[in-house]
């Protein structure tokens, strides 16, 4: 019987030629991260279990992307644990200050993930990097430690779902749009200890960056990974990226087996608005009646590259926000808000009333940065709209794409650019 | 072993953002957590953290994020135990990684009242509800996994495995 793209990835970090669902395998891992909030916890592990050692550092990726720049002492203190964790262990790939972006857009731009690797990061939305047809997962801090030392994990072989999308997509729906549909069409836990393949033609006429939206969300549907087969497209990516390890190009075999096929018509979608306090509540934003925003959010790890603020600027061109909003723009790292800067992008939003945030985690899970005060409503490109999520309990977080996200910030109310 | 504890039961989908809201994220001290568990979702839990407690609820506990501060308020709170329908994958890890005793019962999940004394038999894998006298069974952890917890916890059996490197050299 063949196998997944999925299965033959962890076969081969496993030394088998076969595995299948169900299976516990020891794999071999190639890049493990962490960010402020969950590697001082990691640290703490090792430190704590007289482990005065990493398997390899080179193979080890920090970001202080969380509460960053540092918002209290606190914090200051976590990300200096992580600073002199990389110094003492010779760990290169540390990134904070003027190097730092969302971890989930700075590693695979930077090329440290290639197609073909096993990746593992104490972050849940670690899942983005199956856009490039790499296997990879979140995991807690003290599985990071565990992997850091021996230069390994464990993993129990994902069931594997197909979501095949085919059709023609509607104005302003994009990949965030079909993640968001999909969520509400399986629920929040369809996809539970799976591993989501996307595929179909809508899937390779989509970009680079709306396959990482569609990818990190995998996890809102409670996936083990998301996972695209690479094509041309992925490739050119990485050639750009100037990656040093080769890609290892994975592909379903004809007779591989999957769980549950589940076909998607995209010409039936509208573009998405996910309504609190769940991603699984998505529906046509077209059928939401007036709800009123106090802020805007566009950025994040889901939906704050280069091709967001594109959808961003186009919408703010000359327009301003409305005085009863603030809409807070996070890049999602420093190259996304470098070539927005060349491309003029910068300029639309400062001209439209924006505010320009630094490459940061903190809006998105209300650590700091855009926190929701009680009764707030936000209209967010994030991934989450937990109660809480944003700040206070009693806020409430809509989630949207991009194009949405910025006519809202225009109109004081979810809305779409046509309508604005 | 024998894990007794008095119920508090909540819905399907706790998500980590609940369970530890992102505000208290910059500790690392499970005590400090514990006094933030659960504040979102009802601000009297650890109120209600008496005595011996069990924690019990729906399916897709600890979903969301993968913030280990979760499953460490919890223990650090004074529950014993967390039996749920079903886990989010990575709080079922991260949730054995520390030694949070985690039971997954369909039938227990929905058959378990609030307030009910009830009694988790680690070993024969039964949930009992001492209150109403149901008897349940939890689904049995693989055996690697038990191995793990047997040799106490995923950091002993790492430095096993380092150990058993070093002489191999």
């Amino acid at each position: 019987m063949g196998m997944t793209i999925t299965e033959k990835i962890i076969a081969d970090h496993a030394d088998k030629a076969v595995v299948s669902p169900g299976e516990l395998v020891q794999v071999k891992v190639d890049l493990a991260l962490a960010n402020d909030i969950t590697a001082p916890l990691s640290i703490r592990q090792l430190i704590e279990n007289g482990i005065d050692f990493v398997n390899d550092p080179g193979k080890i990726a920090l970001i202080a992307d969380h509460n960053t720049p540092s918002k209290d002492i606190a914090s200051a203190e976590n990300v200096r644990l992580m600073r002199d964790f990389a110094r003492k262990h010779r760990i290169t790939h540390f990134f904070e200050g003027g190097t730092v972006g969302i971890e989930h857009v700075l590693l695979p731009e930077i090329g440290l993930i290639v197609p073909g690797d096993l990746v593992i990061g104490a972050d849940s939305h670690t899942c983005t990097y199956g856009a490039l047809g790499a296997f990879a997962t979140g995991m807690g801090s003290t599985d990071l430690a565990a992997g850091w030392a021996l230069g390994e994990t464990w993993l129990m072989v994902p069931d594997s779902i197909r979501f095949v999308y085919q059709g023609e997509k509607r104005t302003f729906v994009t990949g965030k749009d079909l993640i968001l549909f999909t969520i509400g069409e399986i629920g929040v836990d369809g996809a539970r200890d799976c591993a989501m393949e996307f595929c179909g033609s809508v899937i390779e006429g989509l970009s680079m960056d709306e396959r990482f939206t569609m990818a990190n969300m995998a996890i809102e549907a409670g996936a083990t990974c998301g996972i695209m087969e690479p094509d041309e497209k992925t490739l050119h990516y990485i050639t750009e990226t100037g990656a040093k390890r080769k890609p290892r190009i994975y592909r379903n075999d004809p007779d591989a087996e999957w769980t549950d096929v589940i076909q998607i018509n995209v010409s039936l979608i509208d573009p998405q608005v996910s309504l609190p306090h769940l991603p699984e509540n998505s529906r046509s934003v077209y059928t939401l009646g007036r709800i009123e925003i106090n802020q805007a959010v566009i950025g994040s790890c889901t939906n704050g590259r280069i091709e967001d603020l594109r959808m961003a600027a186009s919408v703010l061109q000359n327009r301003t926000v409305s005085r009863s909003v603030r809409l807070y723009i996070f890049p999602g790292s420093p190259r996304v808000l470098r070539q927005a800067e060349r491309e003029g992008l910068v300029n639309t939003f400062l001209e439209a009333g924006a505010v320009l945030c630094p490459s940061s985690c903190g809006p998105c899970l209300g650590g700091h940065l855009g926190v929701l005060a009680e009764g707030e409503r936000c209209v967010s490109t994030t991934n989450r709209n937990f109660v809480g999520r944003m700040g206070h309990p009693l806020s409430e977080v809509y989630l949207a794409n991009p194009y949405i996200a910025a006519s809202s910030a225009v109109a004081g109310f979810i809305t779409t650019p046509d309508q604005i | 072993m024998q894990i007794r504890g008095r119920v508090i039961r909540y819905g399907d989908n706790v998500d980590t953002d609940v369970i530890i809201p992102a505000r208290y994220l910059t500790a690392t001290d499970p005590l400090e957590l514990a006094k933030h568990c659960l504040e979102d979702l009802d601000p009297n839990f650890i109120k209600k953290v008496t005595g011996p407690t069990i924690m019990v609820a729906g399916k897709n506990f600890g979903c969301g994020s993968s913030r280990e501060h979760a499953p460490l308020a919890i223990k650090a709170s004074g529950v014993q135990a967390v039996v749920a329908a079903s886990f989010a994958r990575i709080f079922y890890r991260n949730a054995l990684n520390i030694g949070l005793p985690i039971f997954e019962s369909q039938d227990a999940a929905t058959g378990i009242r609030e307030g009910d004394e009830m009694i988790i038999d680690t070993q024969a894998g039964t949930i009992t509800d001492l209150t109403s006298g149901a008897i349940f069974t939890a689904q049995p952890l693989p055996p690697f996994l038990q191995e793990m917890i047997s040799r106490g916890g995923l950091m002993n059996y790492v430095k096993d495995t380092l150990r058993e490197r070093k002489q191999k050299h």
